[in-house]
């Protein structure tokens, strides 16, 4: 992994995170995300995390990405809100402030943080496998496991009961939450 | 040659950093609730990044494992956000937040 | 390295050369065979038995004009139909064809790339094949094609739980997410994975159709109800574009479907000569598909639901705990025994559905499902 690959793969990230803010149709942002999100997958891979990519594309692009499709075609929304003029006066100055504010603690952390921050990778082999994710998984982290069973449940009921209504077209609410992630 | 060293981990934590923060001027900018929502996965994503990164740097495979969980809460929380959208929206037929004032439908 | 790499360069162009090639030999044989099945006659102008007929369509599409219909969203409406067909071939990457060979002194793997996580790959590119339908339906400014999109992506998002729960039995019969490892266990265990996991393969099936779009669950495109779905608004080389993703797509699926159930590349009986078994499952699958297409009338949209959330999804789950558990306590038998649950439990699972099906049309009997049209 070199600083060449690197920069061009983060930089198709952040270019199509910076068409998610400034789009101004909620689809086309959407796509703008599913595209960085690839992005970022890729970046996954780069830091060989092979099952991570492939539950990234499958979970993010597959399904999360799909269901706010899906929800923008039910709806129809023709909003064309116009991308940045918000109604609140000086709303974007705030955003801009506070996110330059954000980004500059960041990379203030990064400046000043220890020894880790130039510290060369060290794997072991067969790391990042689904092996050795499962062993992780089941292991030292399996009550988290269980509890996210337990959100997925909680959030299946909540989306059904939420969207419950007659008279509109079936929507399968429980689709993400349901199956994917398992 | 610079382009052929290996990338140190402050790389990965600017970057982490700098789509996070894109994402949390786009929650603070528009207004459309489904962008805003797209702009909190953006959020996520940025920390998962950070989190595999890490993991790879320390060598300890658990920042992965975080990431799987990121992404489980990330999915439920999709399934119920855009199920209260579509409850909003059949009740008012706009989903501008700025319409969305009031707590009574 | 660098024989590796050429390897794999000529590994990826001969992948693709080939099943690009399968498909205008593909529609020719739907076409003859659909039109066998209802007693017509078929292509028959163009070349022996109309074999170029596939070939004069897709030049016919190709030299037609590009229309971009008013209104329609330039950006995705260029996009939607590349959409649809790359996942397709890209899911054919880790595909495995045949057994290692040797190659000047070096082990070749007949498969473009051999992945540890290849079954996980084929669910997330199968996953992204979604994107196509969606974008196509909403941009082409058109309420059938919105209806369309929205139905296809509806039924695709559902009918992928059944194929992931399935997929996963597999997983845990074979211990190892690595295709060639799938073929490879089902050679150890002397059995194929049709046998231990029969309702499995039964649920892939129905899933599958439903997954590709095609009759009798191709409510997306039923042209009795809306027009041509969401490529109603395409032409030319852009809704050739769907309709070769069609068919890659059925090419994918059908080869998928060899190595997860029938053994992949080994040979029944007599030799096992490469390629050659694997081309007859494939094809077979595919005969298959094309004849239940002929076959059934089309399904109502609440019944193509019903099915894959009230059957195919508690189906697949008895059967996933009936696998895992068998697999926990049966030890060294665990497959033989599992070759009689499964198709138990599928007897069992059809009962269920008679059953329900009779209550069904006792309570309501004007509520017959209506024949559809077939085409």
């Amino acid at each position: 992994m070199t600083w060449l690959t690197f920069l061009i793969v983060s930089g198709i990230a952040v270019i199509f995170a910076g068409g998610l803010i400034f789009s101004r149709n909620a689809v086309h942002g959407a796509m703008c995300l599913v595209a960085s999100f690839c992005a970022i997958a890729t970046l996954f891979l780069l830091l060989s995390a092979e099952f991570i990519f492939v539950v990234q594309i499958a979970v993010y692009a597959g399904a999360i990405m799909v269901l706010f499709l899906f929800v923008m075609m039910l709806l129809n929304v023709q909003g064309q809100e116009g991308a940045l003029a918000g109604r609140a006066p000086g709303q974007l100055l705030v955003a801009l402030a506070l996110g330059a504010a954000l980004l500059g603690q960041a990379v203030w952390l990064v400046a000043r943080g220890g020894e880790i921050i130039s510290r060369p990778a060290r794997i072991p082999a067969g790391f990042g496998s689904p092996e050795d994710i499962g062993t992780a998984l089941f292991t030292r982290n399996l009550l988290p496991f269980e509890i996210t069973s337990l959100v997925l449940l909680a959030a299946m009921a909540g989306a059904v009961v939420l969207a419950r209504k007659a008279g509109l077209s079936p929507k399968p609410n429980g689709a993400p939450a349901g199956g994917k992630p398992e | 040659m610079i382009w052929n060293a290996t990338v140190p981990f402050g790389a990965w934590a600017v970057l982490s950093g700098l789509l996070f923060t894109m994402g949390a001027a786009g929650f603070l900018v528009r207004r459309d609730p489904i962008v805003m929502f797209m702009c909190i996965e953006l959020m996520l994503n940025a920390g998962n990044l950070l989190f595999v990164a890490a993991a790879r740097y320390l060598g300890v495979v658990d920042g992965q494992v975080y990431v799987f969980f990121v992404m489980t809460v990330a999915a439920a929380e999709v399934a119920v956000g855009l199920a209260i959208i579509v409850a909003i929206f059949r009740r008012k037929t706009t989903i501008d937040v700025d319409e969305m004032s009031e707590m009574r439908g | 390295m660098l024989f590796d790499l050429i390897a794999s360069f000529i590994k990826a162009v001969l992948v693709f050369a080939v099943v690009m090639s399968f498909v205008p030999f593909l529609i020719w044989l739907e076409r003859k065979l659909v039109a066998w099945m209802q007693q017509r006659i078929g292509p028959n102008r163009t070349g022996p038995f109309g074999l170029l007929q596939p070939i004069a369509d897709a030049v016919k599409l190709i030299i037609k004009e590009n229309i971009f219909p008013s209104g329609v969203e330039k950006i995705t409406y260029f996009l939607a139909p590349m959409m649809s067909m790359i996942p397709a071939l890209a899911a054919f990457a880790v595909i495995p064809f045949g057994s290692p060979v040797r190659i000047m002194g070096r082990t070749v793997n007949l498969q473009v790339a051999d992945v540890n996580i290849g079954i996980l790959y084929i669910l997330a590119l199968s996953s992204l094949a979604v994107y196509g339908a969606v974008l196509a339906g909403w941009s082409s400014n058109n309420k059938y094609s919105l209806l369309g999109g929205l139905r296809t992506s509806a039924q695709m998002i559902s009918y992928e739980l059944p194929i992931g729960l399935s997929v996963v039995s597999i997983v845990l019969l074979t211990g190892s997410l690595s295709l060639n490892e799938v073929v490879r266990s089902q050679a150890s265990h002397g059995i194929w994975n049709i046998f231990p996991q029969f309702l499995g393969f039964i649920i892939l099936l129905i899933s599958y159709n439903a997954e590709l779009n095609r009759a009798p669950f191709d409510l997306g495109e039923a042209e009795s109800e809306i027009v041509a779905g969401y490529h109603t608004e395409y032409s030319g080389f852009r809704f050739a574009m769907f309709y070769m993703g069609e068919y890659v797509n059925m090419v994918t699926v059908a080869a998928l479907v060899t190595v997860l159930f029938l053994g992949g590349w080994q040979a029944p009986f007599g030799p096992e000569i490469p390629l050659l078994w694997f081309l007859i499952k494939i094809f077979a699958f595919i005969l298959l598909y094309m004849w239940v297409r002929a076959t059934f009338p089309r399904v109502r949209y609440d019944q193509l639901m019903a099915l894959g959330w009230k059957i195919l999804v508690p189906a697949s789950l008895a059967n996933l705990a009936m696998t895992a558990v068998i697999i926990v306590l049966g030890g060294p038998n665990a497959v033989r025994i599992l070759s009689v649950g499964s198709i138990v439990l599928a007897v069992l699972v059809g009962l269920v559905l008679k059953a329900a099906v009779a209550l069904r049309t006792k309570s309501a009997p004007g509520l017959a499902p209506p024949a559809g049209a077939g085409s």
